[in-house]
């Protein structure tokens, strides 16, 4: 599911020209009577059209005018994913076609493009707001692949360098030929039809040149293709670590453990130097350059940023509230000697360890020595409502610390 | 090779001129009226006796499902719908009809209007497709103009065709969801029975056909069932509009005989496979939601619904996709999982979560970040989603993935093993191409 949401300014008010109201109302009678809320997307199509965006007045103004109640067009701008909530390029809102045909030809060069010219991220409206693109899912061209649509109008067949020629057409005012931007007739071979020679007026027998050849051929195929799906050589750790909760190395595997937890702990230095605030975030903040060529940045981005707001609840201050609450834990800076395996805890995840570690907590005698007051700090600060006493973690602390031999 | 006289879309690649005048000279609009007089039950065992199967995926009979229309409804009308929303990946045949060739879609809901007694039918076509729906419009305006429909038209059945457009949903193209969007909804499957064809748009009875299967029926009518049923093999008769996208040389979308082997359709139309077929590593051979195909099953296999079936694959909508060994197979079919997670209507739960579910786990899996257990796991995963949503795109969110481990699973151990070796994030191993 696509998540969507209105745009926080909205305008003050939406009016249809007497042109388009005009329009509305013959829109309308396509329907039985009765039936006028057929013609939703119809008309939120066509205040799109109007204003370059649906804005929440337009959705007012239309729930009325079809006499429907204002959620139920609320629920349709929001569900079809073409109605733009917010403002976009003027120029041109470029839709690159991400979807696994496009892909294999190069899609991934597309957007490339798209971030270095217009903006690194989608739905962000360049500096000079005259441009701004999305991903989208396919747009049925697929054998015109890659593909982009801007406004009413495809642009098939494209590499990096013809698309490149677009955009900057575009940008001069101009008005560049929709359609493939090779010689090639519409949907047919490049190099000219195989069929449809016996009938009047049909195909020419002859095969074109290609004016440009797309592709190279063969061996060499490997880069154009999938480069730079492929490309994704070093995912950052830690931004998978939030977007997917899954541990980097597998818990059963004892023996590599310190192994894999050290360059963690480096990463603790290097990417999150104190106890500050919002670690997550930190993480986050740092990994769309490291994610840059990575196929689902922009969804991952969303999903992290998801987690974080659900997360921290809009709460700019967790520490401040946690001190009124408790005692803020002794921290240490760095871990004396290996630090513990604190996922060990039940109730300790990755993602939990990485906060806890934020914070100076090291190992479990650190947490078995907190007392009230320290429990009570944390809670509030994890937000946890408790769940610290629940599961009892300074007691499963003390015997984990036993065990290893340092109580 | 279906010969050129045996097509019924002669102007595919926009060669003519798609207006009335040019559509007339090519043969449509051709003895409509006298077909008409022939008789409701006579056009429906015609295409009954041609053995159309639906285009638009699932390849329900045409005919049978016509037939379905109650015979008459005294306190209400009928409707025929035409599904124009095509959405998935890999296929972009109708485009080409409404573009090109748009009167021979026109007249065929006539036909079909008549021989279900709908006097309304209206045609949702996708969101994207705006260029496409101004050329529809152009022939409807020249239709009704010449009085081929509307009321009182010279083919002697009122007829009225409206488009309604959709906004970029795929899940409008599942029966259902089309109506409930078309009735100005969210575009939300309905639960069924009841069935269209007794409770439809509006509530009244209703049939949603593909524009691929509606537009050849004039000509079915026209040339004869039998004609039909002679192309292609039985049970899979007919011609076809197949896209081919991916690797190969020349893409191109291309109307071919039912049951040609894949072999002579890539090598006649679209000049061999990238790189040689060598090259080749796997297909998915009917639009994203049907598992893919290795290269060795696929290469003399003939097109066609049961054929494919027998590869625990399918026909679909024909959209070939071709992968040939540069393509990371993992990360391909991620993408595919990717887009079901953004189309899930977000009803059932199931789909709505196990969708984003398959595609986390799999992005994860194409850098081999994962363990080998959890392979098993979204295998278990994908039969939980599949048949327990209202329609259909928890089934074909899980089929692609199932293809992927049914086939697939050493190259995704591999690069499991390939990231466990060395899980130090500073020296990551570098993942190369499927090899």
């Amino acid at each position: 599911m696509a998540v969507r949401r209105l745009a926080e300014e909205q305008p003050e008010s939406f009016a249809f020209t007497a042109e388009n109201a005009a329009w509305a109302e013959r829109e309308i009678t396509k329907y039985p009577k009765g039936r006028q809320a057929s013609a939703v997307i119809a008309l939120l199509w066509r205040a799109q059209e109007q204003e370059g965006w649906v804005s929440e007045p337009a959705i007012e103004v239309i729930a009325d005018m079809l006499h429907m109640p204002k959620i139920r067009v609320l629920e349709v701008a929001t569900f079809y994913t073409m109605f733009h909530l917010a403002p976009v390029g003027k120029k041109a809102h470029v839709q690159v076609c991400g979807t696994t045909p496009c892909m294999l030809r190069g899609a991934e060069d597309i957007k490339e493009v798209c971030r270095r010219r217009i903006a690194p991220h989608p739905h962000e409206v360049s500096a000079d707001g005259g441009f701004s693109w999305e991903e989208v899912e396919c747009l049925g061209a697929c054998v015109n692949a890659p593909v982009v649509q801007i406004f009413a109008d495809t642009y098939e067949d494209l590499t990096p360098e013809s698309f490149e020629a677009v955009l900057e057409a575009i940008a001069r005012g101009d008005e560049p030929t929709p359609g493939p931007q090779i010689d090639r007739q519409f949907g047919a071979p490049a190099s000219g039809p195989t069929t449809l020679f016996d009938v009047e007026g049909g195909s020419e027998r002859t095969p074109r040149q290609w004016k440009a050849a797309p592709y190279p051929q063969g061996g060499e195929s490997a880069t154009s293709g999938n480069g730079a799906a492929l490309g994704d050589k070093a995912p950052n750790p830690a931004a998978e670590d939030v977007a997917g909760g899954a541990p980097a190395t597998p818990r059963e595997a004892t023996g590599r453990e310190e192994k894999a937890a050290s360059p963690n702990g480096k990463q603790q230095k290097a990417g999150r130097p104190t106890a500050t605030g919002r670690p997550d975030e930190e993480a986050a903040r740092s990994s769309p350059t490291d994610n840059g060529e990575n196929l689902a940045a922009g969804p991952h981005k969303a999903t992290t940023k998801e987690r974080i707001e659900a997360e921290t609840e809009d709460d700019d201050e967790p520490e401040a509230r946690a001190d009124a609450a408790g005692k803020r834990p002794a921290a240490l800076a760095e871990p004396e000697g290996k630090k513990d395996d604190l996922k060990q805890i039940s109730g300790v995840g990755p993602v939990l360890e990485e906060k806890l570690n934020g914070l100076g907590i090291w190992h479990f005698r650190q947490i078995a020595a907190w007392k009230g007051e320290e429990i009570a700090w944390m809670d509030e600060y994890l937000h946890f409502k408790g769940r610290i006493e629940r599961d009892d973690w300074v007691g499963q602390a003390e015997r984990l610390a036993e065990k290893s031999g340092q109580a | 090779m279906l010969a050129d006289k045996d097509r019924i879309f002669t102007n595919l690649y926009g060669l003519h001129d798609p207006g009335l005048k040019a559509a007339q000279k090519r043969g449509q609009w051709d003895g409509t009226k006298e077909l008409l007089a022939k008789g409701r039950d006579w056009i429906i065992d015609e295409v009954k006796k041609s053995g159309l199967r639906g285009r638009g995926g699932a390849g329900f009979p045409t005919g049978l499902k016509w037939s379905f229309m109650p015979k008459q409804s005294e306190d209400r009308p009928h409707y025929l719908v035409v599904n124009a929303d095509e959405s998935e990946p890999g296929t972009c045949k109708d485009r080409e009809i409404m573009r090109h060739d748009p009167h021979i879609l026109l007249e065929g809901c006539l036909i079909a209007s008549f021989a279900m007694g709908a006097h309304a039918c209206y045609i949702y076509i996708r969101g994207e497709y705006i260029r496409e729906r101004e050329a529809l419009q152009r022939a409807i305006d020249e239709a009704y103009e010449a009085r081929l429909i509307g009321k009182d038209n010279l083919n002697g059945w009122d007829f009225d065709v409206y488009i309604a457009h959709g906004a970029g949903a795929y899940i409008c193209g599942e029966e259902t969801a089309l109506l409930e969007s078309l009735e100005g909804k969210k575009g939300q499957p309905r639960l069924k029975p009841p069935f269209p064809a007794n409770v439809g748009l509006y509530g009244c009875p209703t049939t949603v056909n593909n524009v691929e299967s509606i537009a050849v029926t004039p000509e079915i009518l026209r040339r004869g069932g039998d004609w039909f049923a002679g192309i292609g093999k039985e049970n899979n008769t007919g011609t076809k509009l197949f896209c081919i996208s991916g690797h190969v040389n020349q893409p191109c979308t291309v109307e071919e005989a039912m049951s040609i082997p894949f072999r002579e359709l890539i090598d006649r139309h679209c000049g061999g496979i990238r790189g040689g077929w060598d090259n080749l590593l796997a297909v998915i051979p009917g639009g994203s939601s049907v598992p893919l195909v290795p290269a060795e099953q696929i290469i003399d296999c003939p097109m066609d619904f049961d054929s494919l079936r027998a590869l625990k694959s399918g026909l679909g909508t024909a959209a070939v996709i071709v992968m040939d060994k540069s393509t990371d197979i993992v990360r391909a079919i991620s993408r595919i999982a990717y887009f079901y997670k953004h189309e899930s209507c977000g009803q059932c739960t199931p789909c709505r979560e196990g969708t984003g579910w398959m595609w986390r786990v799999l992005e994860r899996m194409a850098r081999g970040e994962a363990e080998k257990r959890e392979i098993d796991m979204l295998l278990e995963v994908t039969y939980q989603v599949e048949g327990h949503t209202i329609c259909a795109l928890g089934d074909a969110a899980a089929w692609p993935v199932q293809g992927l481990i049914r086939h697939f699973r050493p190259e995704i151990e591999k690069r499991i093993d390939r990231y466990t070796a060395n899980p130090n994030t500073e020296t990551r191993v570098v993942l190369e191409a499927a090899e």
